[in-house]
């Protein structure tokens, strides 16, 4: 059983599952699935004039989501596109599908399941209906645009049930419309939102107005773990449009008629904090982190692995290092909330309602019954931003209004307390044979938590929740590790491609390597973490390819073909083999034996050129892509310049080509900046990544590498996440070309120039 | 607090408000325009852009004493969802967005550079387009956008 099967289980195996550690990666598989719907009525109803309004609990967060279940939607129950209505995530109205997280969007609505299983089940009764109503066989039936056809007879989908209910559970025997008949879904059907966009109209979270709606801003404590001494209300009671001073145990927020009152309030009220304890010092994080208490999961163990790297006939080992990085929306986080004495509306950008429902009336008190949460476009997020936590924000101080308020942070409040992605520091040994085989693989990895998603009953897993008194989610440490929990599930990309990943004899994995050990080791990080697009999974690639690449240097094989030669999955060796040709992939190893550096006449910019491969099956069941990197490197400067990036990805049936095209680019490239550029800092007292300054990406006008994109159509598989994989491969993809460039190897993100250049001169 | 007299999209307002106020609270909190964002409040990302006399300026920073009698367009200012302006039919052509929370700072800096400068070179694009981010990483499309309105423009 994967972890695909779980979680289309019972309840009562996601409740199990959601116990174990995987939680205090932020992402518990409960509140990935939710408790949606399982009638027909709770997806989609069709009025009498024909026209379909869907329902869907997976929310437009700018990866073109709510094109594609349109487009679903459209297809299972055969009328155009522009005949279905989608509502999004609104409590009380839409189905209870937890978080629009984890790349389950598509495994949960694409698949015989929730959205689309409803439009087939819909479909086939509507055909039912025909049939009696035209007294005509099933199968001599057609249907186009919601009319069903006999002959010349014709009855409309609007007259058959417009208006009522189906009454109808969702039937797990309802055929789907094959992908090979598909005529709306699996074409680039263009961005619904896109010209709303582009011009201007959409709204989202910022622009919500409510009648009588008051400005807040919060005064978040001016270090980590600061606590309120007192606050002077005078500092800002006399500025004009001042409202109220919210406190509530070490949460201040200042209320305003106007926004730019309430800014300048919050930078001028007088609060006394008491600090908070040192910070671990940046500089010595990752040894620190080595010295902590942990809580270790095996995630597999052949019990085989301290014998077998004894008897090889070498071991290769390395340490990769990477930084926590933030999800750094362009947008700062907004909400708006109007709390009335026993109820309350929020206007959230959450990808969650129903989590942020059953959270935020906690922290106001009030039953979750009479709490609305309407989800409204925010920012793009990439995981857990501001969106949560501003919620409640704009939640705690209109309850102490009495008014609706509307709270927009600051980029400094965005970012000094959003729960950053996790750092990592992993150990690997591999053993070889005296052929160069991998005979056993070894990986020891350590990671900070503290917080993350609130779920359905944690608003203390966030800043604001904290500092109104909720406790983040317990760190219990637990070592050693219990033995595998089977069945072997790889969400974390902890199990590299290259062994069986096997539990109790049974093998989950895609490679032949059999001896194998993997634990991960969770300590107490001391800012708030969660999960950033390819949370751990990230983290987890870069060792093992980059690894991988070590391997295939030390026996001067071809890296592709290294690969290819521990490689089960012939999906998995499909992508890698198309991204390959896609390159025009010359085999041989790596390094390059590089002529000399041609140093240009009176200047010291010499370049090497270099290529890299990498590629994964996202979460172990999630999505497959290879990456291939070209690179130049600046060898008296150590700056790296990225020239193409060709990305091969099977992630099933494709609903959208353009559409994922868009997200392999974006993520391709949002991996190349986390990979170059990105790496939270901080002094003895603070984060001191606060804004675009002291946090570097690259800018629109930046050279960005060509992007080659291959898809592959896989239309007899299941439906598969797509948008967190090209990010996956990017970091390891690009380190892999450093190293055949320039021969040094990269084993810390970023690559800083400062890096490399140190890395050049040690080769 | 004094009267001021803006125009914004072709239309003149009065507001009446603090002169220090950032012209991009006007716009949105007293003129309920849309789409010029908060994203920084430091000049640093480009959501909040508007054109102020054929420049794009960043309308976070910008005090509103300082653009008084200023003709100013906000992105919604240059074409409608029916008839959009061409480089918003050249962004909707090329699917150049996701999040789309950044687009008056791509969309607007890039009609600043091409009104003033009809057949921009690459650097010109990218100079144009040196302060402006985008997270969710749409930079290859944005810039075929831009070139694609210079070159219908």
């Amino acid at each position: 059983m994967n972890r695909r099967t779980l979680l289309k289980g019972s309840g009562a195996l996601i409740v199990s599952f959601a116990l174990t550690p995987s939680e205090l990666f932020g992402q518990a598989v409960a509140t990935l699935v939710g408790n949606p719907s399982k009638e027909v009525d709770g997806w989609l109803a069709i009025a009498t004039d024909g026209r379909v309004t869907a329902f869907t609990g997976k929310c437009e967060l700018g990866q073109g989501l709510y094109t594609a279940q349109t487009q679903l939607v459209a297809e299972e129950l055969c009328v155009s596109i522009d005949r279905v209505t989608l509502i999004q995530c609104q409590t009380g109205t839409t189905p209870d599908q937890g978080v629009t997280s984890g790349a389950q969007s598509h495994p949960q609505n694409f698949n015989h399941s929730n959205l689309a299983l409803a439009g087939a089940t819909a479909r086939e009764a509507l055909l039912l209906m025909a049939s009696k109503h035209l007294g005509a066989p099933l199968d001599q039936l057609s249907v186009r645009d919601g009319v069903v056809s006999h002959q010349i007879r014709k009855v409309t989908y609007g007259e058959l049930i417009g208006g009522r209910k189906f009454n109808l559970s969702l039937s797990g025997t309802a055929k789907r419309r094959h992908p090979r008949e598909w005529t709306v879904l699996g074409t680039s059907v263009k961005r619904l939102d896109m010209t709303e966009m582009a011009t201007g109209r959409l709204e989202y979270v910022h622009n919500v107005r409510v009648p009588g709606m008051l400005h807040g801003r919060v005064v978040r404590p001016p270090t980590v773990g600061a606590t309120l001494d007192a606050v002077d209300e005078s500092s800002v009671s006399s500025m004009p449009g001042f409202v109220k001073v919210v406190v509530k145990h070490n949460f201040v927020g200042v209320v305003f008629e106007k926004q730019w009152q309430a800014v300048q309030a919050a930078n001028q009220i007088k609060i006394t904090w008491q600090p908070g304890p040192a910070l671990p010092p940046q500089a010595s994080f990752y040894d620190h982190m080595r010295k902590q208490p942990t809580r270790d999961t095996l995630l597999v163990d052949s019990k085989d692995v301290d014998a077998r790297l004894a008897s090889a006939a070498q071991v290769v080992r390395a340490t990769y290092l990477h930084p926590y990085q933030m999800h750094g929306s362009v947008g700062a986080s907004c909400a708006v909330a109007d709390v009335k004495k026993d109820s309350a509306t929020i206007w959230s950008p959450t990808q969650g309602v129903y989590p942020q429902r059953d959270s935020c009336a906690m922290l106001l008190g009030l039953p979750k019954e009479s709490v609305k949460v309407n989800f409204t476009r925010g920012s793009g997020c990439y995981g857990i931003n501001g969106a949560d936590t501003v919620s409640y924000d704009a939640a705690l101080m209109s309850q102490a209004v009495g008014r609706p308020v509307r709270v927009q942070l600051s980029r400094k409040d965005e970012m000094a307390h959003e729960n950053i992605g996790l750092a990592f520091v992993v150990d690997q040994r591999v053993g070889l044979d005296r052929d160069g085989n991998i005979i056993t693989w070894d990986y020891e990895a350590w990671s900070p938590v503290r917080g993350g998603r609130p779920g359905y009953g944690q608003p203390g897993n966030q800043v604001t929740g904290f500092l109104a008194g909720f406790e983040p989610a317990a760190f219990v440490p637990r070592s050693p590790a219990p033995s595998p929990a089977a069945p072997y599930a790889n969400g974390q990309n902890v199990v590299p491609s290259y062994v069986t990943g096997s539990v109790n004899g049974v093998s989950g994995g895609t490679g032949t390597v059999r001896s194998e050990r993997m634990l991960s080791r969770l300590v107490e990080s001391p800012f708030w973490t969660g999960p950033l697009r390819s949370p751990n999974r990230l983290q987890n690639t870069f060792a093992h390819e980059c690894l991988m690449d070590e391997i295939a240097a030390r026996v001067k094989v071809d890296p592709v073909a290294y690969r290819l030669r521990h490689l089960r999955d012939p999906r998995l060796i499909a992508v890698l083999n198309a991204a390959a040709k896609a390159a025009n992939w010359q085999s041989r190893p790596s390094p390059l034996a590089a002529p000399k550096p041609q140093a240009k006449a009176g200047t010291l910019n010499r370049i090497v050129s270099g290529r890299g491969v990498a590629c994964v099956l996202y979460e172990g069941d999630n999505g497959y892509c290879a990456m291939i990197a070209d690179v130049d490197v600046n060898v008296d400067t150590g700056v790296v310049s990225v020239t193409r990036l060709v990305m091969a990805l099977d992630s099933g049936p494709i609903s959208n080509p353009d559409g994922l095209r868009n997200q392999a680019e974006g993520g391709a490239l949002h991996g190349m900046s986390r990979a170059l550029m990105e790496e939270v800092t901080w002094d003895a007292e603070k984060v001191t990544s606060v804004d675009w300054r002291t946090y570097r990406t690259f800018p629109v006008g930046f050279t960005v590498p060509k992007l080659e994109t291959v898809l592959m159509n896989t239309v007899d598989a299941e439906a598969n996440g797509a948008g967190e994989t090209s990010i996956t491969v990017t970091a390891p993809a690009i380190a892999n070309a450093i190293f055949d460039a320039t021969g040094a190897r990269v084993r810390q993100v970023p690559f800083t120039p400062e890096r490399v250049l140190r890395g050049v001169q040690a080769v | 607090m004094p009267r001021f007299a803006l125009r914004v999209n072709g239309r003149s307002h009065d507001v009446d408000l603090d002169v220090s106020t950032p012209l991009l609270y006007v716009l949105s909190d007293e003129l309920n325009l849309n789409r010029p964002k908060f994203g920084c409040g430091l000049g640093q990302c480009g959501a909040c852009t508007v054109i102020v006399n054929g420049q794009a300026i960043r309308s976070c920073m910008t005090p509103l004493k300082t653009v008084a009698g200023a003709e100013i367009t906000t992105l919604e200012g240059l074409g409608t969802g029916e008839r959009p302006h061409p480089i918003q039919r050249a962004f909707i052509e090329e699917q150049a967005a996701q999040c789309g929370f950044c687009l008056s700072g791509v969309i607007l800096a890039g009609k600043a550079l091409v009104d003033r400068t009809p057949k921009p070179t690459e650097e010109q694009i990218q100079q144009a387009l040196s302060g402006v981010l985008c997270r969710c990483f749409g930079h290859t499309r944005m810039i075929a956008a831009i070139k694609r309105y210079a070159e219908g423009a």
